[in-house]
């Protein structure tokens, strides 16, 4: 991800968060050979027209930066660059995949080191896909008009019982434990930023911690190994309960 | 089979866990490897500017992201005389493509402008593109093929 800062500096510092500067993404291009991908704000779709153009990977369409259109998200079925998006239930998550999103975040806290909202949403997330299951034809087209989504998007999802695209878990995520929750919880990956950053200045913690979230990610059934790797990593971020946030600071309420 | 993916991660944790030993025991014993994409990159033998390990079984020099970024992702129908005249419609995902070939390398396919997208020695196979996402099996086929190691 090519951010200028993590979302617990966004958050700390306030005012307006945008895209990144175009040097430090085409920086961030060069140094990596892996796919890169940038922040738009919400609804800013020349920003995201800018991203494609610069060629990185993905567009995360984010909640952490500050929106720019309250009533609509970047129609992103024009674009060639696959998008990602947050969600804090089924029916927000099915609107964007609607839109045009490639991928799906459930939303959590960003910023805050605090894994109960991503608990929160990932858990409403995989209801509204089980609800589904038990609903039929008039219940799933009462469910498209609730959701403001076509019915053919509703039952694919019921059969299926998952999204028709991958979904990620961000937004609180700060230890190995963690990730491997999020996981079990059915999450298909994770996004992690501010906990790796922000719980050791030291880049060699940095590191050690971030190769610990990867592995606890990828074998997160395998509690002996996460207990290994979670061994010696030392405090990780301080973070912020809920209550400690105002209502008007909270990033997940932001996307309709 | 190595799925596609990113291959510096894939090299990355198969050296972490020591897969890659093992794999290249297997693969010389004569279990059949198919790579596809990231999974051709992890088993060419040579990959220019790889930072991380990889499992060098199959004698290649493979390109990574040889087309370009995401957005230069592309569909073409490959003629694949191994699968008969049917063309066989292929997906490149910011796809590797093969530069090189051993002399014991079959090349079964190639695009337009002469780049290698397929190939197979032995019994390992390498797929520049995913045909795990089309509904053709005749590269399934073609592995399944191979018989057992």
């Amino acid at each position: 991800m090519a951010l200028e800062r993590v979302p617990s500096d966004i958050r700390k510092e306030g005012g307006v968060a945008r895209m990144s500067d175009p040097g430090l993404i085409d920086e961030i291009m060069a140094a990596v050979t892996i796919p890169v991908m940038a922040k738009a704000r919400i609804g800013h779709f020349v920003e995201a027209q800018v991203l494609q153009a610069l060629g990185v990977d993905y567009i995360d369409e984010s909640e952490v930066l500050t929106p720019a259109d309250e009533a609509f998200h970047i129609d992103k079925k024009p674009f060639e660059v696959p998008f990602v998006c947050g969600a804090r239930e089924l029916g927000e998550a099915l609107r964007r995949i609607s839109e045009g999103a490639a991928m799906i975040r459930s939303k959590g806290e960003a910023g805050t080191g605090n894994i109960v909202e991503a608990v929160r949403h990932i858990r409403a997330i995989t209801a509204g896909i089980r609800e589904l299951a038990t609903l039929d034809e008039g219940g799933l087209a009462a469910k498209a008009q609730e959701y403001r989504v076509d019915v053919a998007l509703v039952k694919s999802v019921a059969k299926e019982q998952k999204l028709p695209v991958v979904l990620f878990c961000a937004g609180g995520i700060a230890t190995p434990a963690d990730a491997a929750l999020m996981m079990q919880l059915g999450a298909e990956g994770n996004f992690v930023g501010s906990g790796i950053f922000k719980a050791s200045e030291d880049p060699k913690d940095q590191l050690k911690r971030a190769k610990a979230i990867v592995e606890a990610t990828t074998h997160y059934t395998d509690a002996k190994l996460i207990a290994e790797v979670s061994r010696g990593l030392g405090a990780a971020m301080r973070g912020l309960t809920l209550e400690a946030i105002p209502a008007g600071e909270r990033l997940a309420v932001r996307g309709w | 089979m190595i799925p596609g993916g990113e291959s510096t991660t894939i090299g990355k944790l198969a050296a972490h866990y020591g897969i890659i030993e093992k794999l290249r025991e297997r693969s010389a014993a004569g279990m059949p490897v198919w790579g596809t994409c990231g999974g051709a990159i992890f088993i060419a033998r040579d990959v220019p500017l790889h930072p991380h390990p990889l499992a060098e079984l199959m004698d290649l020099t493979v390109e990574r992201n040889a087309f370009g970024r995401q957005v230069d992702s592309f569909e073409a129908d490959l003629d694949v005389p191994a699968l008969g005249a049917r063309p066989f419609h292929a997906i490149f995902i910011r796809a590797p493509r093969i530069a090189r070939v051993g002399p014991d390398v079959e090349v079964l396919a190639t695009l337009d402008d002469g780049s290698i997208v397929a190939a197979k020695q032995g019994r390992l196979l390498a797929t520049a593109f995913h045909p795990e996402l089309t509904g053709d099996p005749r590269f399934h086929e073609l592995f399944l093929g191979f018989g057992a190691g």
